[in-house]
């Protein structure tokens, strides 16, 4: 907790409607943000129940020196994954960290199931479940309004609330559903909405005006001035706010890494028409900031929509980025800006992951194409390029529609396990694939990473830096980043920026506001929370010899080639054998 | 000639809230939102636009003055006032006597935060949403 010599930790049993706050001195050693949120996920977990049992804990973190420096503007949520079964761990952006330190908590950690359908109201006065029946089945937008209107709506708390909501998805629990964080940033992936709505949680608010006096302000001033200067004047972070992240699209379809078509290909024939280019010159409207960033990376892009004959126009507005493009577009063929913005606009509302949703709806394609699956099972015409039929399909998966859309709404795993297909159900451990087709990094770096992703350990990213492909140099650099990136997550900087928070840099940051802190001690923390994490995955039961990768990653060609089967396995049992040594270490 | 702080260009705003951060931690020694005297924010939840509720520094009869009883509020050269916290009672007359509600009232140490115009927000904005203009050009005088 800024300020004290201990974590503060806010305990909800929604079984119970009790709560209790802990003051945690040991989870120091910790430093924060997904430290202190794996520690608390160990320490809460039921292995023996179903992943989506009730009691299984939802952790919520936010970093040491949150919301007050640049960039540190993210929250991090620790879960057990109904998708994949295991370690679940997902971060967004929004107003969340900061509403979280003027509550005045650095952790939530909510347990059971409400009676009723419910929201929760955590401030720095107060704690409260509310009556959310009426808003069950409302899409997310919708929600979001109600609660905002009904909490703390005097007018000067605007701006400084944080909402979390789900959508039917979550209500419904489908595995991958997601969490919006004020309406544009998301808890994408793993399921965490499904997580929320097994607990009957629609809605999370928090809000705080707390006072946080500044112990050493030269110094602290001094370490906000640097960091600041160099994310407005260095230039580092000059692309995300310029195109954002779709800037990546032309570049990576260039080199042939852009997953197209269910990944039969790696390059998009209309990447053009979905570049982010293409979406700055027809749809960009407006650009947004997460709370204490002043990059401001949020794109918003706007479409004209006809809802009735007669020239009846609407004007929507959604969040794009380039993981959505990615996954709603390319991969589905879809090649129109306006199309890919409807379909967004729907995963929304729905409250779905979109990059899970589209490889899903990738893998049916191409299940239906090759008769797996019937329309009759589909009930509406999957195929690449009609964005229509993937609309619908968004729709039914929310309400379960159907016995293929319960399987579907397990992910590409499951119901390819159920229907066949699963060397092109394109998914690491059961959370499905990023946007990148680089090479060995992106696909041994979301196989080995504690939660599959490519940002575990930033693979597709040293597919592109590392001049010549070493095996062993790669599966060391793996383990490293990932070590890494567990220490600079306790902070829960925005990954955009860890170019700007250097080792240097984060001493200076943490030292000026009271850490004493070394080099050294970053180093042990990121390998005190990898095996902390390792050791959640171990006790959920995963096994990281067992995991199995679609054929197709070994068939399609990426942006280094066509990659060898083998050799990937090979790297990951490389890889176990650092993790298994970590575990021997001692950093308790 | 003094400038005075306009929020001229709230349309490019990001919502980043550098400018109330760095306010409360020039002016109040606090990370508090609550005690920055600018106070960007929206008018119906993230997806409608961003304001900034600030001093307008009014020039020659600021209502607050006329309302202070305890001559706590000072004319400030330029335009706006400057708080004399010794002479100010805590009676939170000069709140409601604002009419854009640019006066907050700091519950710990019971007296109000006004901008002083010292223009350390509009250093900190990196869209130049806000900005420091000379009196004689600011777009509101009263």
């Amino acid at each position: 907790m800024l300020n004290e010599k201990y974590i503060k930790v806010l305990y909800i049993d929604l079984d119970t409607e009790k709560v209790r706050i802990e003051r945690r001195h040991d989870l120091v050693s910790y430093l924060g943000g997904v430290g202190i949120a794996s520690k608390l996920l160990l320490e809460n977990l039921r292995p023996e129940l179903e992943p989506s049992a009730p009691e299984q804990p939802i952790v919520f973190a936010i970093g040491s020196g949150a919301y007050i420096f640049p960039v540190l503007s993210k929250t991090v949520a620790m879960f057990v994954s109904p998708l994949t079964g295991e370690l679940g761990e997902s971060y967004a952006g929004g107003r969340l960290a900061m509403s979280m330190l003027m509550a005045g908590y650095d952790a939530l950690v909510i347990t059971g199931k409400s009676k009723r359908h419910s929201y929760l109201t955590v401030s720095s006065e107060n704690v409260n479940i509310r009556d959310a029946r009426a808003m069950w089945g409302l899409p997310l937008t919708e929600s979001v309004r109600n609660i905002r209107d009904r909490e703390h709506s005097d007018g000067r708390s605007a701006g400084k609330r944080s909402i979390l909501c789900i959508g039917p998805g979550g209500e419904n629990c489908v595995d991958y559903a997601c969490v919006a964080v004020d309406v544009y940033r998301h808890f994408g992936r793993m399921g965490l909405g499904a997580c929320m709505g097994g607990k009957n949680l629609k809605a999370i608010m928090v809000y705080g005006n707390r006072s946080i006096p500044i112990l050493d302000q030269k110094a602290y001033f001094k370490a906000y001035q640097n960091i600041y200067k160099k994310c407005t004047t260095s230039g580092l972070m000059a692309k995300y706010h310029d195109l954002g992240t779709p800037v990546n699209i032309l570049p990576l379809n260039k080199s042939g890494g852009l997953p197209t078509l269910n990944l039969q290909s790696g390059t998009f024939e209309h990447a053009d028409a979905v570049s982010g280019e293409a979406f700055a010159q027809k749809n960009l409207v407006r650009k947004l900031s997460c709370s204490g960033c002043p990059v401001g990376c949020i794109h918003i892009g706007m479409y004209r929509r006809e809802f009735d004959k007669g020239h009846e126009y609407e004007a929507i507005s959604v969040a794009y980025d380039y993981e959505l493009i990615f996954a709603l577009g390319s991969f589905l063929g879809v090649k129109e800006t306006d199309e890919i913005l409807a379909i967004i606009e729907e995963v929304e509302e729905y409250g779905l992951d979109a990059m899970s949703v589209g490889v899903c709806l990738g893998w049916a394609t191409e299940a239906l194409e090759r008769g797996l699956v019937t329309i009759d099972d589909t009930l509406t015409d999957l195929k690449f390029g009609n964005a229509e039929g993937y609309i619908q399909a968004i729709r039914y998966i929310s309400k379960r529609k159907n016995e293929f859309y319960h399987a579907l709404g397990k992910g590409c795993r499951y119901a390819s396990g159920k229907y066949g297909g699963e060397d092109f159900a394109m998914q690491f451990a059961g959370n499905e694939m990023p946007g990148y087709h680089t090479g060995y990094g992106s696909v041994v770096g979301p196989a080995v990473g504690a939660r599959h992703s490519h940002l575990c350990n930033g693979g597709y990213s040293l597919d592109q830096s590392m001049k010549e492909f070493d095996e062993d140099v790669m599966v060391e650099k793996l383990f490293l980043e990932e070590c890494e990136r567990c220490m600079t997550n306790s902070l829960v900087m925005c990954l955009f920026a860890r170019k700007i928070y250097d080792r240097e840099t984060i001493l200076e940051a943490l030292r000026s506001i009271g850490w004493s802190i070394t080099d050294e001690d970053l180093t042990e923390i990121g390998k005190r929370i990898y095996q902390t994490k390792l050791q959640i995955k171990e006790a959920l039961g995963f096994k990281q010899t067992e995991v199995k990768l679609p054929k197709r990653f070994f068939e399609t060609p990426s942006m280094n080639g066509v990659l060898d089967e083998e050799t990937a396995y090979r790297m990951i049992r490389k890889y176990v054998e650092k993790t298994d040594a970590l575990m021997q270490e001692s950093y308790d | 000639m003094a400038k005075i702080l306009q929020p001229i260009a709230m349309n490019k705003c990001l919502g980043c809230l550098a400018c109330m951060n760095v306010c409360s931690t020039v002016n109040q020694k606090n990370h508090s939102l609550n005690k920055s005297a600018i106070k960007v924010r929206t008018t119906g939840g993230i997806t409608s636009e961003y304001i900034a509720v600030v001093c307008l520094g009014c020039r020659d009869n600021p209502a607050c003055i006329e309302a202070c009883p305890s001559a706590a509020l000072k004319k400030r050269a330029g335009g706006g006032v400057l708080v004399d916290a010794e002479q100010c009672i805590g009676c939170r007359k000069c709140v409601p006597a604002c009419i854009v509600r640019a006066i907050n009232f700091d519950e710990e140490t019971k007296k109000p935060i006004i901008c002083r115009h010292c223009g350390v927000c509009a250093r900190f904005c990196p869209h130049d949403c806000l900005q420091m203009i000379e009196s004689e050009e600011a777009m509101v005088h009263a």
